[in-house]
């Protein structure tokens, strides 16, 4: 999993590349913690990102909870058909926002 | 083409690439589609990490993987000899419910069994014995 953020908080933006799995969505949540802190609003570009397992659910409903109760926004853009299905049969795409 | 192989790993969540990389060639020389591939990496990470955090309850152990597949079907069978645990047993998360009500995790063998065709779980020979099949 790599990363790259596209713009800078306040309106952050970070395009995420790969496997957001056990090991690597804890590592992409501390990694973008100190930017999260400093942002109102975070667009996830995922338009790299082919497999998503439980620990990547768990890392997109922690950001949701989390801007929700700041009044903040959440975004998801460019999601895969793959990854796109298992939002879909955790009943993700109800409560996250896709672009 | 055939594929029948039976893989042993340490049961730690940091074997988890090898564990994948494993599954994925064995996968594609048998001919799964990609889709499939995905669905079935992602029900044996959730089955592996399971067996590394909670079989041996911090103890060293080991998970043996058997892969079977063929160009229309997978079946691929963990067997640990950690604390007898059927994850079968756990309840079914609310998938209704708004964002802030949702608690975070417990989704994973909720994959597991939503992706795959069939999940069975006995207890033999003081083994946890798992076995998932997805057909494509």
């Amino acid at each position: 999993m790599t990363y790259e953020i596209t713009n800078p908080p306040p309106d952050l933006a970070v395009l995420v590349k790969g496997r957001l799995d056990t090991l690597t969505s804890p590592k992409l949540e501390s990694e973008l913690e100190p930017s999260i802190a400093k942002a109102s609003s975070l667009v996830l570009d995922l338009a790299g990102v082919d497999y998503l397992s439980s620990a990547g659910l768990r890392l997109l409903l922690t950001l949701q909870k989390r801007f929700k109760r700041e009044g903040g926004s959440f975004k998801l853009r460019n999601i895969q058909p793959g990854v796109m299905e298992i939002l879909r049969m955790t009943g993700f795409l109800k409560i996250l926002s896709v672009e | 083409m055939n594929v029948a192989v039976t893989l042993q790993f340490p049961a730690e969540t940091q074997k988890l690439p090898l564990v994948l990389e494993k599954l994925d060639a064995h996968l594609l020389s048998a001919g799964c589609p990609e889709d499939a591939r995905m669905q079935l990496a992602v029900a044996v990470e959730e089955i592996f990490v399971n067996i590394a955090n909670y079989a041996y309850e911090g103890k060293p152990g080991s998970a043996t993987i058997n892969i079977k597949a063929d160009a229309h079907k997978a079946s691929v069978c963990f067997a640990d000899s950690g604390f007898p645990y059927d994850p079968l047993k756990k309840e079914d998360p609310n998938i209704e419910q708004a964002a802030e009500d949702r608690p975070i995790g417990g989704l994973g063998i909720f994959l597991v069994k939503e992706m795959c065709d069939e999940v069975h779980y006995e207890r033999r020979d003081n083994m946890n014995i798992l076995t998932i099949v997805k057909k494509y």
